[in-house]
């Protein structure tokens, strides 16, 4: 298929080919990442621009990593570093960048809808890293890649997502590529975190974290977010654990061959047992790998390429 | 002398809707002339076949950022804009900087209105000391100077015991408190109405309960006290029950709402569309169909616009940061007139809401009726005209508007105030300087 989108802002918009088209590139980046030289020249002379207003160190690297791997050049700008705190609005921000030539700005922030702000007025693309709690794009496909590369499809999966689902841009993502590839999905937290809206996805939507887990193919753990919530959504780290943490017990109830997912970082014991979390059933160290990868396929993609070099 | 003839006389608080002739004198209405227009009149004439005459619209709900804030807008743009959109009297809102909590500023707003204004500007004081909640503002001075009423608006009273003493201080005296209903507790920071749109977008919600709880509050405040209470800006569901509710209790209790509540839902945020972010914000549909009917059944008293301009920048940027407000004193009478389709509101209605009704709520003397005597307020509306808003026709200072491009249907042929003709379409008429 042809590639013709400048930027990559969500996936509210993706089809499912175009994911798959996505996920075909990353393989064969992927290949790339078992060589000795873990390097391309695809992206000679390119500049990428990674613009984090939002503290993120994995999801930075990532893309850093992403970028020189295909020989861009990879610039990090975050907002501990630049005249945001001298209180630059966020548009003037991206001009000033901007006017530097990038070609790709990697954007996160901490505002919904920022890079698609952006994207209608600055002219290089954008590739959305998180924005708020609408959507990490990045996120939402290479969670798909991750599953496909062990289960071998989505459609027809159960796959339970855990958590604070209403802050998380992970889940809005992800309700667009694996509910677009068939699966079904459980939303499963806290009442106050699990807006009872999101079964306008077709989600079902609970409270009762055995209900999600039972006969699933996949569990996706969130992290909970205790430094974005103002008030308190729940008792206590104690009571959620009780509730909503993935343990032994109930993991049991889950298929056989389920396997654990987290877009990290993990807390221990909180969300996810410590045992479980370095368990065999436990892809969270896969989902980096393809991470990379997915990010290799989209920087490739938006830079004008249409196969890779050998 | 001015003549308007052969126009629809549409007068509510006279009971009058038939074609005739009005003339107007000295800054007063004469008479009401039937038949025959006067063949010799000394004076400019309005021919007005075609169109409506009614009483002066009144919006009892504006933001003319002045003083402190006239890079967004001021008294003289605000009015002028007030004037093209049909408006011979609006009310301004407190929010200013220095806050409307002195009788100087009360002065100063009214002074520069009558040396700048193309209308009549009543300003509306604090209810509490620099809107910041905690002490009453000196009422008695500021009514005095010339305050109509009293509105911490922008955000709402939220010591419930002050709210008391104050709609209970006042009552004696008869000033009115307009309520900004909102538990700011409950709103908790959200960006947008929430419901379906919020929580795709991922926007932090305004729970509708926000607004419902303050409503029901405040009501129950008025009864404790058997004191009179306006709600501003209505927008949810249960807001127009709970008004509804205090009528039938014989409360006096009375609420207004604003032209984009009945005309968008929270749908126009798509693509994160900051033009469309406002405090209330834009609720649901079945929100939109309640205020409809709050409308049509006579729960809702008036329709005033919460006119509240904002510079590019604050709106240019992420949804989150943007500014809360629309502009509204231009769109304010066309959206209104769209009521009148399927004909369930009817057009002596209308006026009542948009004139007869706040002139009212605020005892505004001699405004709101078209009877003899009545001040010189007039409105000659083409109902008919279909126009398209488009950035030049914005006489404010700024441009927030999610209307912008919009067709509409209807708009001011022109506006008299006090005899005086400040805004004028019609063929052959000038207006007066």
């Amino acid at each position: 298929m042809e590639w013709h989108r400048r930027n990559v802002l969500g996936l509210s918009d993706f089809h499912p080919e175009e994911m798959e088209f996505v996920i075909d590139t990353a393989r064969s980046m992927e290949e790339v990442l078992t060589r000795d030289i873990k390097k391309v020249p695809a992206l000679r002379g390119k500049t990428v621009v990674n613009l984090f207003f939002e503290a993120s160190t994995r999801t930075r690297t990532s893309f850093e990593i992403a970028g020189k791997r295909l020989s861009a050049d990879v610039v990090n700008f975050s907002s501990g570093t630049s005249s945001v705190t001298k209180g630059e609005t966020l548009l003037d921000t991206a001009r000033n960048i901007e006017a530097m030539k990038p070609n790709i700005l990697v954007v996160r922030h901490s505002a919904s809808g920022a890079a698609l702000f952006l994207s209608r007025h600055v002219s290089c693309s954008i590739i959305n890293a998180g924005d708020g709690a609408n959507e990490h794009p990045t996120q939402g496909l290479l969670d798909l890649y991750t599953i496909l590369k062990v289960k071998g499809k989505i459609a027809g999966l159960k796959i339970a997502i855990v958590g604070d689902i209403l802050h998380s841009r992970v889940v809005r993502s992800d309700l667009h590529s694996l509910g677009r590839m068939g699966a079904k999905l459980w939303l499963c937290g806290p009442a106050p975190l699990v807006p009872r809206e999101m079964e306008r996805t077709g989600a079902v939507v609970t409270s009762d974290i055995r209900e999600a887990v039972r006969g699933a193919d996949v569990i996706i753990m969130l992290r909970i977010q205790l430094e974005r919530q103002k008030t308190a959504y729940f008792p206590s780290l104690r009571e959620y654990s009780r509730r909503f943490g993935l343990n032994r017990d109930v993991f049991s109830l889950a298929k056989d061959d389920a396997v654990i997912m987290h877009p990290g970082p993990i807390n221990r014991g909180v969300e996810l047992s410590d045992e479980l979390a370095d368990c065999e059933h436990s892809l969270v160290l896969r989902q980096v790998e393809s991470g990379v990868a997915v990010r290799m396929a989209l920087l490739y993609l938006l830079a004008g390429g249409s196969h890779v070099a050998h | 002398m001015l003549l308007i003839k052969g126009g629809r006389v549409i007068d509510p608080a006279s009971g009058r809707d038939e074609i005739g002739h009005l003339v107007l004198e000295d800054g007063k209405v004469r008479e009401f002339l039937t038949g025959e227009a006067p063949a010799r009149f000394q004076g400019k004439v309005i021919s007005a076949v075609g169109k409506w005459v009614v009483p002066g619209l009144i919006d009892m709900h504006v933001h003319l950022r002045d003083p402190g804030y006239e890079w967004k807008e001021d008294i003289s743009t605000g009015t002028r804009a007030a004037a093209a959109g049909g408006f011979t009297s609006v009310a301004c809102m407190a929010n200013t900087n220095p806050v409307n909590d002195s009788p100087e500023v009360t002065r100063h707003i009214i002074e520069k209105a009558h040396r700048e204004g193309y209308a009549n500007v009543f300003p509306v004081a604090a209810v509490t000391r620099g809107l910041e909640g905690k002490e009453m503002a000196d009422f008695s001075e500021l009514a005095d100077a010339g305050a109509v009423a009293f509105s911490d608006d922008g955000k709402p009273v939220e010591n419930s015991l002050l709210l008391r003493r104050a709609m209970e201080y006042v009552r004696p005296f008869g000033y009115l408190i307009l309520s900004h209903a909102e538990d700011s507790v409950l709103a908790g920071g959200g960006a947008a109405h929430e419901g379906w749109t919020a929580r795709k977008l991922g926007i932090p919600g305004i729970p509708s309960v926000a607004e419902e709880v303050a409503i029901a509050r405040d009501i129950l405040i008025a009864r404790q006290v058997g004191g009179k209470l306006h709600i501003q800006h209505i927008s949810t569901r249960m807001g127009v029950d709970l008004l509804r509710m205090a009528r039938r209790a014989g409360l006096d209790v009375t609420g207004e709402t604003a032209p984009q509540y009945f005309t968008l839902t929270d749908a126009a945020l798509e693509g994160y569309d900051t033009n469309a972010k406002m405090n209330p914000p834009l609720r649901g549909e079945e929100d939109r169909m309640a205020i409809l009917e709050g409308i049509q059944d006579g729960t809702i008293d008036a329709i005033a616009c919460d006119h509240a301009p904002h510079e590019a920048y604050v709106k240019k940027c992420e949804f989150a940061a943007a500014a809360n407000g629309i502009i509204g004193l231009q769109t304010s009478l066309p959206l209104s007139l769209s009521l009148l389709a399927g004909g369930k509101v009817a057009p002596a209605r209308l006026v009542e809401l948009l004139s007869a009704g706040p002139a009212r709520i605020l005892c505004l003397r001699g405004k709101g009726t078209l009877a003899a005597g009545a001040d010189a307020d007039v409105t000659v509306i083409d109902p008919e005209v279909e126009w398209e808003f488009g950035p030049s026709d914005v006489l404010s200072k700024s441009m927030n508007s999610p209307f912008l491009g919009w067709k509409m249907r209807g708009r001011a042929a022109a506006t008299i105030c006090g005899g005086r003709i400040r805004h004028v379409t019609i063929a052959g008429v000038t207006a007066d300087a």
